[in-house]
């Protein structure tokens, strides 16, 4: 279980998260909505490590990590994918997710053995990219890969940590319609599983309202509702939160 | 399956460069010219000393411009123990390479900290003061530096003041040392040193430990840096701070985009490259730093990758 309590981030004066507490459970995937700047992948960012919290607490399993760093956040089950395409650009596609496997199997500072040899990472990081239907382009520069090829290799990367938390920071974003689906199956399979957290931060409604077992609306960075997706989207503050941003914006 | 990574040296050419290398003092002493030998000695210590920053630079990404004190750091440990009577050099090299390890790992715990241009202001700072620490040590000389009695010893009935011999010795190193850079590359560790260098963010977010591997990476330039330093104490018989000095650093650089930055041979190349360039040019004129300021200008403009990615670029 992920539990935040209070947790803020202040940028000068302004409280890009303010005092966020909310507990995510195992079997649940709990979109978090709300308009843009709500300081919602900044509040990925906390609860990943990327940003220090100025105030408040991020708890998984029981135990305080906030003041842990993110790779040790990562070891201990925690995965992240990013918004902006997040890869080793250098790398193949297959390499890319070697990365997140030898990660996961620890053998981070080994000088002794020769990373090609290892078949079962190689075979490991191969499953993978087959789950996300990119093992055509496993030997491929990710660099030169199309922009949904990216989108579906982040993800690979994030099934590659095997983690317990999965936080997806609008995965299809950008993406053809085409592609759109081979992500969704992949995180519509990983609830199924059953004993994964999942959040999920996604702008278009019908993904949300199709995936999503209970919604959090932030706004202005504090949390304005929380509850099942039928009761949330209707609700008026969602509907204020949305309609009040775009009027905002019209303005400015 | 393809990888971007491995490194593959192809057997024959690599045969043929090591027996090239074996044999050359026999073929410089019969065509008389034995000082070539000391040339190509220090050729190799600098292949050596260069492709350790390579593994920084180019591998790493770290962009060190204070490697110059490791070499200071194990040419003056040689020295020293050299003239206390602990003259053989299978204990001053390896006490060489530690003791550019120590210096190494004590500086990267506070530069690894930084990123970009202050990772580079930081090291040269740190390089500078080692610099002005070795002046002001009347127990190091001062400015006049160290003189070596005599090169260390090898045992096994070698002649320590025969330039073949510590050529074939420095050799025996440098290539054992290659082969161990290639190994780090090849393994998990340098993969991991490698994918720093493309996203750090990304490698923290997926549970490496960042500082870590990138000390590590740090420490073992370092300590390569340092053997080298141990064996241009013996080379030269003699060491002053101008082995410290950040020109120094300036010109390792150098030798690395010459070579070729992130290329294996890119050190080994920039190293032979330079040091024969101003060989070569010294004996026409004393300008020689203008002509090496055109070819590196000619280099960064038109083959980026240094000369280990001309021969990729010209066979294309």
């Amino acid at each position: 279980m992920l539990e935040t309590e209070g947790l803020t981030i202040r940028f000068g004066g302004h409280a890009a998260v303010d005092g966020v507490s909310c507990a995510f459970h195992p079997g649940t995937l709990t979109a978090i909505v709300g308009p843009n700047g709500a300081g919602k992948t900044t509040y990925f960012n906390l609860i990943s490590g990327q940003l220090a919290a100025t105030a408040g607490r991020v708890r998984l399993k029981g135990r305080d990590i906030t003041a842990l760093a993110a790779p040790r956040r990562a070891q201990l089950g925690l995965g992240r994918a990013f918004q902006l395409t997040n890869l080793f650009p250098n790398l193949t596609a297959l390499e890319n997710v070697r990365l997140a496997v030898q990660a996961r199997s620890g053998r981070t500072l080994d000088l002794l053995s020769r990373a090609a040899r290892h078949q079962d990472l190689t075979d490991q990081a191969m499953a993978h990219l087959k789950a996300v239907a990119l093992a055509d382009r496993a030997g491929a520069i990710s660099a030169t890969l199309a922009h949904g090829d990216q989108r579906k290799l982040e993800v690979a990367i994030l099934l590659a940590l095997e983690p317990d938390v999965f936080m997806f920071d609008e995965p299809t974003a950008g993406m053809s319609v085409d592609d759109v689906p081979a992500v969704l199956d992949v995180i519509a399979a990983i609830k199924a599983r059953g004993d994964k957290t999942i959040l999920l931060v996604e702008h278009k409604m019908d993904v949300v309202r199709s995936l999503s077992d209970r919604i959090v609306v932030l706004h202005h960075g504090r949390l304005v509702a929380d509850g099942p997706p039928a009761e949330v989207i209707h609700s008026d503050v969602v509907r204020e939160a949305y309609l009040g941003g775009a009027a905002e914006s019209d303005h400015g | 399956m393809a990888s971007a990574l491995h490194i593959r040296l192809h057997p024959l050419p690599t045969l043929l460069l090591v027996a090239g290398l074996a044999v050359l003092p026999v073929v410089l002493t019969a065509v008389d010219q034995p000082f070539y030998i000391v040339l190509a000695s220090r050729v190799l210590i600098y292949a050596l000393i260069a492709s350790s920053l390579n593994l920084l630079i180019g591998y790493g990404g770290m962009v060190s411009l204070g490697h110059a004190c490791f070499i200071g750091a194990g040419a003056y440990t040689a020295a020293v123990m050299v003239r206390a009577g602990a003259d053989i050099a299978w204990l001053t090299w390896p006490a060489a390479a530690l003791a550019g390890a120590a210096l190494a790992a004590m500086i990267g715990v506070v530069a690894l900290r930084t990123r970009g241009v202050y990772f580079i202001m930081i090291t040269l700072a740190f390089a500078q003061m080692a610099y002005y620490v070795v002046v002001s040590l009347r127990v190091l000389g001062g400015d006049d530096g160290l003189t070596l009695p005599h090169r260390a010893r090898y045992g096994f009935g070698l002649d320590p003041g025969s330039d073949t011999v510590f050529y074939w010795a420095v050799l025996v190193v440098v290539l054992l040392l290659m082969t161990g850079m290639r190994q780090l590359l090849n393994a998990p560790l340098g993969r991991a040193l490698q994918a720093i260098r493309d996203n750090d963010t990304r490698m923290e977010a997926i549970g490496f430990p960042v500082f870590r591997i990138q000390l590590a990476g740090f420490v073992i330039a370092g300590a390569a840096a340092g053997l080298g330093g141990g064996m241009l104490a013996d080379l030269n018989q003699q060491v002053s701070p101008s082995l410290l000095h950040w020109t120094q650093s300036g010109t390792l650089m150098v030798m690395v985009i010459l070579g070729g930055a992130g290329r294996f041979l890119g050190g080994v190349l920039g190293a032979a490259a330079l040091l024969l360039a101003q060989e070569l040019f010294s004996d026409v004129t004393t300008h020689t730093a203008l002509g090496i300021g055109l070819v590196l200008l000619a280099v960064v403009l038109f083959a980026p990758a240094g000369l280990a990615g001309l021969w990729r670029q010209v066979a294309r």
